[in-house]
C-alpha cells in the first residue's frame, strides 16, 4: 500500500498497463513531456517514449477519431480530453463513432480497446466551461460504458478495468479531488468491476445515492443526518451506464427513500433516469417520493457557484424531507 | 516552459528564411499550381512519355472485370430499387475507376476506409457477390447483421472497414489506423476515401492534421465529383480543389484525373510506396464527375443540365479501359459481350436469391451493443418476446422463429 492522491493512482495505473502492453498509448493536448495539465500523465514520455505518450494538436474531434481508428487496427487508445467540457466537439466520433463500432459492423470491427479520460465537475471556480458533468449526455448513447471514480482506491481500479474492458469507456475524473482527495491505495495491479455500484455505508432509513466528487458532500450530510438519529445507507454508483438496478432497487426494498445527488443540472440528468427506473422496481416499497438534489438548471455559473451546486446542506434538507414525508 | 527543453522544441527557424517585406505584400488564394497527372487518353492510347504503373495482363483483366461487374451491379441495383426490391441504392457511374484503381493499387494487408461509394474497391478485394446482395437485402446472412441501409458493406476478412454514414469521420480514425499500423512495424498502409463535399467537414482538417504532425502513413484519396448531392463545388470551396489544402498540412499532394484507371493505379501504388518508406501521409485528388444520382433518392435533373451530363459521358473511365486493353489485345468484343451477359445474369439470379433469405433474428436486436449482452438489454429484449408473441401478426419477420 500507499499513499497517493487520485492524480497519482490515475498515473499509476496508466504506467502498470503501458509497462504490460506495448500497444497501450497516452494522448491528448499537453499529454507528452508536460505530463497533462494535471499532470496525470507526468513521467509516461519519458518512460515509453515519445510514439506512445505524446501531445497532440489542438481538436478534440482529431484525438477521438485518431484513437477510434487506433482502437479498430488493435491498439489500445487512452485518450485524454483536458476539460469534458471541451468533449463537445468529439461528440461526433464519440456518440456515433465509438459507440456504434461493434453494432453496425455486426461484429466485423470494433473500438473496445478505447479509453478516453477527462475531468469533470464543478468546486474549483472554473465557471461555465471548466465545470460542467455530462454524463447524462452520454448515458443516453447504448455502446458507451461510463465510470466515474470517487477516490485514489476507486480510481486505479476502475481505470485498469476500463482500459482492459472490451467496449469502449468514457472515464471522467472527479477533477476538485485530483489532489484534494488521498487516500491507501495498492501498489499492485487490481480492478474494481464495472457495471457494479458500492455499498459505502450500510443503513436502515434512506438509500443516498451519487457517484464522483459528490459522495464527499454526500457522505457530510449523512453524518449530519447521522447526529437527528437519521441511519443512511449510502451507495456509490461508479458505473453510470450500464447502471447496478438491483444493488440501488434492493437498498431501496429495505429503506423505503431514495434520493439521488448529481452535481450536473437537475432537468434529464442521470438522476432523473434512475428515480424513473426505481419507482417502477419498487413503487410498492417506497415512502416518500424520490429525491433528487442536482446542480441548478442554469450554466455552472462563477461567483454563485455555492448557491449553486448541491451541497451538504440542500442534501440534509432533503434527507429530512424524505423522511418527514 | 517546459516543452523548449523537448529536442524538438518550438521550430520558428524556418520563417526566418522568409523574404521579408516592409508594405503590406498578400500571397493570393490560389498562387500554389497543381499539376494533373493523365496517363491514358479517351481512344486507349497513352500520352508520349508517360510513365506506366506496374500492370500486366493478369491484372488488367482483373481490375477491368471488377470495373465492368461494378457497372452492371449499379445498373441493376438501381432498376432493383425502383422495382421496390431494395430500399436504397448509391451508384457510382463515371467515378468506378477511383476505387476499383485505389484498390488495385495496394496490397491486400492495407487497410481501406471508405466513405460509401467505393464499392469498386471491396469488389476488387473479392467481397462475393452474394455478401453485397445480403447486405442490402439486410437478411441474416448480412455480415452486417442487417443493421444498416444498403451498400453499408464491411469486412474484416477483407480489410474494408465497414461504412459509417456520418461523413468524414473515417478521416481521422484512418490516421489512427496508420498510425497503429506504424507503431506495431507492419507492411501496410491505410486508404482513406471521401468526397470533395466531405472535406468541408472538421473531421477531414482533423485528420488530415493529425495524420501530418504524428507521421501516419495514411493514403488520403479524395474524390471530387463536382457534387455534394445538388451542391455543386463552386458552392462548397472557391480553393483550388481539395489539393490545395494539402499543401496547408505539409502533406505531399497529387492531383490525378480521376477517370484515368492507368492515372489512379500510379497515383496510389506511388502513393503507397512513399507513405511505407517516409512514414508520413499523401494525398490524392482524383478529379472526376458523378454521372449518377447521389442516391436512389434524389434526381440530378433538379439541379444540373442534360448537356452537362452529356459532356462527362464522353469520359467514362470503363470505355477509355477496355479502349487500352482492345489496343494492348488484352481484350475483345466477344469477351466483352459474353462478359457483360454472365454478370447481368448473375446479378439477377444473385436478387433473387438473397429477397428470399430471412431477416436476422429478434435476438440480433441486443448483440453487439456491447461485447456481452449486459442485463438491462436482456430483459428488454425478454419482455418484446413476449410482445411478440402476443401480436404475432404484427412482427411478421421474428414472429414465428422465437423460441
Amino acid at each position: 500500500m500507499a499513499q497517493m492522491n487520485l492524480l497519482q493512482a490515475i498515473n499509476n495505473a496508466l504506467d502498470i498497463v503501458m509497462a504490460e502492453n506495448d500497444s497501450a498509448l497516452c494522448f491528448g493536448e499537453d499529454v507528452g513531456h508536460f505530463g497533462g495539465v494535471f499532470r496525470a500523465t507526468s513521467g509516461l514520455q519519458e518512460k515509453y517514449g515519445k510514439a506512445r505518450c505524446f501531445n497532440t494538436p489542438l481538436v478534440e474531434q482529431g484525438i477521438i477519431g485518431f484513437a477510434n481508428g487506433l482502437a479498430a487496427q488493435g491498439s489500445t487508445p487512452i485518450a485524454e480530453i483536458q476539460f469534458a467540457d471541451y468533449i463537445f466537439p468529439a461528440f461526433d466520433q464519440i456518440v456515433n463513432e465509438s459507440a456504434k463500432f461493434r453494432y453496425r459492423s455486426g461484429n466485423e470491427f470494433n473500438v473496445g480497446k478505447l479509453t478516453i479520460r477527462t475531468p469533470y465537475g464543478g468546486g474549483i471556480a472554473g465557471g461555465l466551461y471548466h465545470s460542467q458533468s455530462p454524463e447524462a449526455y452520454f448515458a443516453h448513447t447504448p455502446g458507451l460504458k461510463i465510470v466515474v471514480p470517487r477516490n485514489p482506491y476507486q480510481a486505479k481500479g476502475l481505470l485498469l478495468a476500463s482500459i482492459r474492458d472490451d467496449n469502449p469507456v468514457v472515464f471522467f475524473e472527479p477533477k476538485r479531488l485530483y489532489r484534494a482527495s488521498v487516500g491507501e491505495v495498492p501498489v499492485e495491479d487490481y480492478q474494481l468491476p464495472l457495471g457494479k455500484a458500492d455499498i459505502m455505508q450500510t443503513g436502515t432509513d434512506i438509500t443516498l445515492l451519487a457517484w464522483g466528487a459528490q459522495l464527499e458532500i454526500v457522505e457530510k450530510a449523512a453524518d449530519k443526518a447521522s447526529a437527528d438519529g437519521i441511519s443512511c445507507e449510502i451507495i456509490d454508483l461508479r458505473t453510470i451506464l450500464p447502471w447496478d438496478v438491483d444493488t440501488v432497487a434492493n437498498s431501496v426494498r429495505k429503506t423505503g427513500r431514495l434520493l439521488v445527488s448529481q452535481e450536473a443540472p437537475l432537468t434529464a440528468g442521470f438522476a432523473s433516469e434512475i428515480a424513473a427506473t426505481i419507482q417502477q422496481e419498487c413503487f410498492l416499497h417506497l415512502e416518500s417520493p424520490i429525491e433528487r438534489v442536482c446542480g441548478f438548471d442554469t450554466p455552472y455559473p462563477l461567483s454563485l457557484e455555492k448557491e449553486y451546486v448541491a451541497d451538504h446542506l440542500k442534501i440534509y434538507e432533503a434527507i429530512k424531507r424524505s423522511i418527514n414525508y | 516552459m517546459q516543452g523548449l527543453q523537448q529536442e524538438k522544441a518550438m521550430n520558428t527557424e524556418i520563417y526566418k528564411e522568409s523574404q521579408v517585406v516592409h508594405t503590406p505584400t498578400f500571397i493570393d488564394g490560389h498562387s500554389v499550381e497543381i499539376p494533373i497527372l493523365k496517363i491514358l487518353k479517351e481512344d486507349g492510347t497513352v500520352y508520349s512519355g508517360a510513365e506506366l504503373p506496374e500492370i500486366d495482363q493478369v491484372k488488367a483483366t482483373k481490375v477491368y472485370k471488377a470495373l465492368a461487374f461494378h457497372r452492371v451491379l449499379d445498373e441493376r441495383m438501381v432498376a432493383a430499387q425502383r422495382q421496390g426490391r431494395v430500399s436504397f441504392y448509391m451508384a457510382a457511374l463515371g467515378e468506378e475507376a477511383a476505387s476499383v484503381g485505389g484498390a488495385a493499387g495496394l496490397e491486400d494487408q492495407d487497410m481501406i476506409m471508405a466513405q460509401y461509394r467505393e464499392q469498386g474497391a471491396l469488389i476488387y478485394r473479392g467481397f462475393s457477390l452474394e455478401n453485397l446482395m445480403n447486405q442490402m437485402f439486410s437478411n441474416e446472412k448480412d455480415l452486417g447483421k442487417g443493421r444498416q441501409m444498403p451498400i453499408h458493406y464491411g469486412s474484416s476478412e477483407l480489410n474494408y472497414m465497414t461504412i459509417s454514414s456520418p461523413l468524414g469521420t473515417q478521416i481521422p480514425q484512418a490516421a489512427g489506423y496508420a498510425y497503429g499500423q506504424k507503431l506495431q512495424g507492419k507492411d501496410a498502409v491505410t486508404i482513406c476515401y471521401f468526397g470533395e463535399g466531405a472535406a468541408s467537414e472538421g473531421d477531414f482538417h482533423a485528420g488530415l492534421n493529425m495524420a501530418a504532425v504524428h507521421r501516419a502513413p495514411v493514403i488520403f484519396f479524395c474524390r471530387n465529383n463536382g457534387y455534394a448531392i445538388s451542391t455543386p463545388s463552386d458552392e462548397q470551396y472557391v480553393g483550388n480543389g481539395i489539393a490545395s489544402r494539402g499543401v496547408g498540412y505539409g502533406i505531399k499532394t497529387i492531383r490525378i484525373d480521376g477517370n484515368d484507371i492507368l492515372a489512379v493505379l500510379k497515383a496510389t501504388q506511388t502513393a503507397r510506396s512513399y507513405a511505407l518508406a517516409e512514414q508520413k501521409p499523401v494525398i490524392i485528388e482524383a478529379m472526376s464527375y458523378r454521372l449518377g444520382a447521389h442516391s436512389t433518392s434524389d434526381d440530378p435533373s433538379g439541379y444540373r443540365t442534360k448537356e452537362e451530363e452529356e459532356k462527362w459521358h464522353m469520359h467514362d473511365p470503363i470505355l477509355r479501359m477496355k479502349n487500352w486493353m482492345l489496343a494492348q489485345k488484352w481484350w475483345d468484343e466477344t469477351q466483352e459481350t459474353e462478359l457483360y451477359e454472365k454478370l447481368r445474369e448473375q446479378v439477377l439470379a444473385a436478387v433473387k436469391v438473397a429477397e428470399k433469405i430471412d431477416k436476422p433474428p429478434v435476438e440480433d436486436l441486443v448483440t453487439d451493443v456491447y461485447d456481452q449482452v449486459p442485463a438491462h438489454l436482456q430483459k428488454q429484449l425478454d419482455e418484446l418476446k413476449v410482445h411478440i408473441k402476443k401480436y404475432p401478426e404484427a412482427y411478421p419477420f421474428t414472429a414465428g422463429r422465437i423460441k
